[in-house]
């Protein structure tokens, strides 16, 4: 706790600096009619966006004449804007910081709420300090700088399947509830009035309408943000989630078309308005989402062609992103539902046409926009509330809506939820029904709404934005801090946390199709009838279009799932690896030919229809047999491997100093990974090269030939004393191996080692082979052992694959070859490929 | 529900057929008439012609599984009490039903369900889904971009996965096991028109 005041003792320095600041650069005139008129903009926008207002101060400061050249000058005007706007992003984000790390408060109290307490007392410091609120969430920055991104976020991190499963429930609630709430409330709110419970207020019918209008809303940012730390059964989750995103189209035309009305006046309200209003319900929630779809097919499409710009490409879905919110916004459509659709949409398939490393990017960059300007607004909503002025209070209007607020969305989501049962094949529960109501939390989109209201239009503006505040702060704090004990009490059911198994996944896509044959034979068109003629749309269609041809291949759930568990395995090999000292085990070649052994037994009967696939398809292959090698597979391995190390340390070490030397040669080159060849660079390697290639040259003109089997010992050792332990070791498995060969792959096998010991090293230590199959080179590393297992059976491949197999520098085939155990299955059945590429590409390297 | 009475009285012991499945007489009319309309000869019976006739069934990978587990006793032909009985394990589980404690278990249980699903990759009816079995349905179900030794990788590895007793084959038991967490109920259900 002290370290959290400590750390709220330098918020409060840091906001006294920037007031400070603030001041000091600010004429004191205009400090004072800023401050006389109590700007509703924040002080960071109001600058960047009415240009006018921010050059009277700067403007006045350059005027000035300059006497004598100044060394170093005061610019505060000059960096103000940015400058505010980059310190109260810090403030916030150090806000989380404090409250995250205090663990015991966050899991009583959600996250949400502490953040709007910090906000109570920097608002609080603000006020002290100036007695004005100088800063607050306006509609500007929440609308078109904050809330895009959490939007954002949600649609591409929507499950879709369960989205669409239930989507017919959403609809209902977000639609038929959304206006219930609405029109409830604003009518109870009249007619409490009408009975005289409020006293003398200057509100009218449609006033109330319009109220009600903007507090129907269930917030998404709120409820994502109470929601995640309250792990709830995922159709539970849709339900409250997706119904809070979609509803935004509702709220919008509600709120402009009562606006409208407001504006209009009573009188001149006639049918023709009405279904105006109506009909534009459709057209602003149909058309935000046609904005959207239109944008996710668009950043498909792009993505399909951005392979050589890998660097930027995560940037096209938030430029397109925003474009897309913008967009609708433009047209008066639904930006919420526009911004939603285009996440969703996009996501399947940039998935798949990104590379691996983009997808990562596009996902974390997305996670820490939307934690980011949650994180503001959350504190933004907590300082908007320390301003006298907004301050009416009205008890019975306030204490009325937070009743009414309540109340309707019981009866509501009941009502709802009732008729719905009768159609669902799961019937929601009772307690999934008290969540669901009890969820509808109100937030920063009504706070946004509310001060949008036209004071003229509206006299009671204040009261109404107080309101608001406090329906916001009651549903957030502490409808958000009691969530999860009533979670726990009522046994709601959660979400189980499952770990991905295969069988399970099979399963289910079994059970997917089984339940469409049952559909087929019990003669009915249903839920799974649509969707399997939606995928076979899409899968021949759509894919077609907007996915790469290369990721159209792996689009498969059960193997996308075997990848990740291959992943997931590989992970923990490393992870084992590091724990035992040293990842030299992962390299032991005793662990790969247990897996080949296997894979060969395994695979002995199949034909090999799959060789005529392309690089692409290969190098997934390759890698897949590795994972079968699971870690107790090797409880007896590590063993030898151990006591192998000790051995390999010199060896070992001897890869740790060229690869610092790579990664020094990595740091160079900015838009691509490879390796940046300079001049130097390649002068140094063809000296090494040259100098390697006449050792080797000159220990296979002595004629070594060891004998086949070697102890592992003195193998090792023999590596320590030369280096072209390798080339010779390569040089006498292909002599075992084929006799008729030796003549033919002898002077390869002195060739291309030659330089392997500094290639070697590298490509091992950065990138494993079957860790890295989706990044850069790795599918060639992992190539060889495809080469490996697949030669022995068909010689007419291996003509075919050696040049590849060359070209990947092959470094785990020789490791392979290094070791007697392998050499004896080589013996056996493989035959070294016929190497005759390799000069070639040796002087293209060199 | 007069006019619908008189037509239950075509269908053979009725009654008893709810009792076991659980179907509404609604749902047994329904099916009723679907059966007949399957029943292209009205012999009374279907059989593995009569549903290979359905477009969908022969486009679906596993739609043959599927014909024969309607015809389990060996016997190639269905009758509709049998054909009702099978498509009873779709119905949704009946929550309160299963509270009651009833006498026997629906097909739509958990269990019933899961037994049915087994069956599916059972080909030999031995009670355990060897690697070869698992392998039949991998390769109908995933088509022509897996290669056959990511087959083989991904049958080996899913075996793994349940296998409990490390007899390289996958039991009941450890099939249910290994499902555990998943939700049957919603997703090997249908919602048969009434």
């Amino acid at each position: 706790m002290a370290a959290s005041w400590g750390f709220t003792l330098f918020l409060c320095v840091l906001l006294m600096v920037c007031r400070g600041l603030s001041l000091a650069g600010e004429d004191p005139d205009q400090t004072l009619s800023s401050s006389g008129q109590v700007k509703a903009l924040n002080p960071e926008i109001d600058n960047a966006l009415s240009s006018n207002h921010g050059t009277t101060g700067e403007g006045g400061h350059a005027v000035e004449p300059i006497t004598t050249l100044p060394i170093v000058s005061w610019k505060w005007h000059h960096v103000t804007t940015p400058y505010l706007v980059a310190l109260w992003i810090l403030v916030s984000w150090l806000c989380k910081l404090v409250i995250e790390a205090n663990h015991h408060v966050t899991s009583v109290i959600p996250e949400s709420a502490l953040l709007i307490c910090f906000g109570f007392i920097l608002g609080g410091m603000i006020w002290a300090a100036d007695k004005v609120q100088t800063f607050r969430l306006t509609p500007t920055v929440f609308f078109f700088y904050l809330l895009p991104q959490v939007i954002l976020d949600a649609g591409y991190h929507m499950p879709n399947k369960l989205f669409f499963t239930n989507l017919g429930g959403i609809l209902v609630h977000a639609v038929i509830g959304t206006c219930w709430n609405a029109a409830s409330l604003g009518l109870s709110l009249w007619g409490c009035q009408m009975g005289g419970a409020m006293g003398d207020l200057d509100i009218g019918l449609l006033q109330y309408l319009l109220f009600g209008s903007l507090m129907a809303a269930v917030d998404p940012v709120a409820v994502i943000a109470v929601f995640e730390q309250v792990h709830v059964n995922d159709v539970l989750f849709i339900m409250v989630f997706g119904e809070s995103l979609l509803n935004d189209g509702v709220t919008v035309v509600l709120f402009n078309v009562f606006d409208a009305f407001v504006s209009l006046g009573g009188p001149k309200i006639d049918a023709a308005e009405i279904i105006k209003g109506i009909v534009s319900f459709f057209v602003v929630a149909f058309g935000g989402s046609l904005v959207g779809l239109v944008f996710g097919l668009l950043i498909s499409l792009l993505t399909r062609c951005t392979k050589n710009i890998q660097i930027i490409e995560p940037g096209f879905i938030f430029v397109l992103g925003y474009l897309s919110y913008l967009t609708a916004e433009m047209l008066s459509l639904s930006a919420i539902l526009s911004i939603v659709f285009c996440g969703m949409c996009c996501q399947k398939y940039i998935n798949a046409n990104m590379d691996e490393n983009s997808v990562q990017t596009v996902r974390y960059a997305m996670k820490a926009f939307a934690n980011g300007s949650e994180t503001i607004i959350f504190v933004f909503l907590g300082i908007s509330a320390i301003d006298k002025v907004i301050w009416v209070w009205n008890t019975g209007f306030i204490l009325l809506t937070l009743l009414f607020v309540l109340v309707y969305r019981f009866i509501g989501v009941f009502f709802l939820t009732w008729i719905l049962n009768r159609y669902r094949l799961v019937p929601l529960e009772f307690v999934d029904q008290v969540i669901m109501s009890y969820g509808g939390l109100r937030g920063a989109v009504a706070y946004g709404l509310a001060v949008m209201l036209d004071e003229n239009k509206i006299k009671e503006k204040n009261l109404m934005v107080c309101t608001t505040l406090i329906v916001v702060y009651f549903t957030v704090i502490l409808q958000g801090i009691t969530m999860k004990p009533l979670v726990m009490w009522l046994k709601v059911k959660r979400a189980a946390v499952t770990e991905v198994s295969l069988l399970e996944k099979l399963t289910n896509k079994m059970f997917n199709h089984t339940l469409v044959a049952i559909e087929d034979i019990s003669g009915q068109i249903g839920h799974n009838y649509m969707r399997s003629k939606w995928k076979y749309f899409e899968e021949n269609w759509m894919s077609w279009i907007l996915m790469k041809p290369s990721a159209r291949k792996k689009q498969d759930q059960v193997f996308d799932v075997f990848h990740q568990l291959n992943l997931k395995d590989a992970m923990e090999y490393v992870t084992e690896g590091e724990r035992r000292g040293s990842l030299e085990f992962v390299r032991n070649e005793n662990s790969i030919i247990d897996f080949k052994k296997k894979s060969e037994s395994e695979s002995f009967d199949i034909n090999n229809a799959n060789m005529s696939n392309d690089h692409g398809a290969m190098s997934t292959t390759s890698r897949d047999p590795i994972p079968s090698v699971s870690l107790e597979m090797h409880e007896q391995i590590m063993k030898a491997v151990r006591e192998a190390e000790a051995i390999n340390a010199h060896h070992l070490l001897d890869q740790h100093l060229y690869k610092s030397r790579k990664q020094h040669r990595h740091r160079f080159s900015r838009s691509h990974f490879d390796i940046n060849r300079d001049e130097k660079e390649v002068q140094e390697i063809f000296q090494r090269t040259m100098r390697n290639r006449l050792k080797s040259f000159t220990s296979a003109k002595m004629g070594v030939k060891p004998p086949k089997t070697i102890v592992k010992h003195t193998q090792k050792e023999q590596q320590q004393k030369m280096p072209n332990g390798k080339s010779m070791d390569k040089a006498k498995t292909s002599y075992s191996g084929d006799e008729g060969l030796i003549s033919f792959v002898h002077p390869a096998g002195i060739e291309n080692p030659a330089f392997m010991p500094d290639l070697d090293p590298m490509d091992l230590l950065q990138i494993p082979p079957w860790l890295g199959e989706s990044e850069l080179d790795s599918s060639m590393v992992a190539l060889s052992h495809r080469a490996q297992v697949d030669l022995p059976r068909t010689p007419s491949n291996l003509r075919r694959l050696a040049p590849l197999r060359i070209s990947t520098r092959s470094t785990d085939s020789f490791t392979l070859e290094n070791i007697p155990d392998t050499q004896q299955m080589d013996s056996d059945q493989l035959q070294p490929p016929p190497p005759p590429p390799r000069p070639p590409r040796d002087d293209g390297y060199v | 529900m007069g006019s619908s009475s008189s037509s239950r009285n075509k269908i053979p012991n009725a009654q008893e057929l709810m009792r076991q499945t659980g179907f509404s007489s609604a749902h047994l009319l329904r099916l009723h008439d679907r059966f007949e309309s399957l029943d292209r000869d009205n012999r009374g019976y279907l059989s593995p012609d009569d549903f290979e006739a359905l477009g969908g069934l022969a486009m679906n990978p596993i739609g043959g599984r599927i014909i024969e587990a309607f015809f389990s006793s060996g016997q190639d032909t269905v009758d509709f009490s049998s054909f009702v009985r099978i498509l009873a394990h779709f119905r949704p589980t009946d929550r309160n039903r299963n509270k009651e404690g009833t006498q026997q278990e629906l097909p739509s249980s958990r269990t019933r369900k899961l037994k049915f699903a087994f069956q599916l990759y059972d080909l030999d009816r031995d009670g355990k889904i060897s690697r070869e079995e698992l392998l039949q349905v991998l390769r109908a179900m995933l088509g022509l971009q897996v290669t056959e030794e990511q087959l083989q990788s991904i049958a080996e590895r899913a075996i793994q996965e349940a296998d409990l007793d490390k007899d390289d084959a996958i039991s009941f038991d450890e099939f249910k096991k290994s499902l555990e967490k998943m939700d049957i109920d919603t997703k090997m259900s249908v919602s048969f028109l009434k």
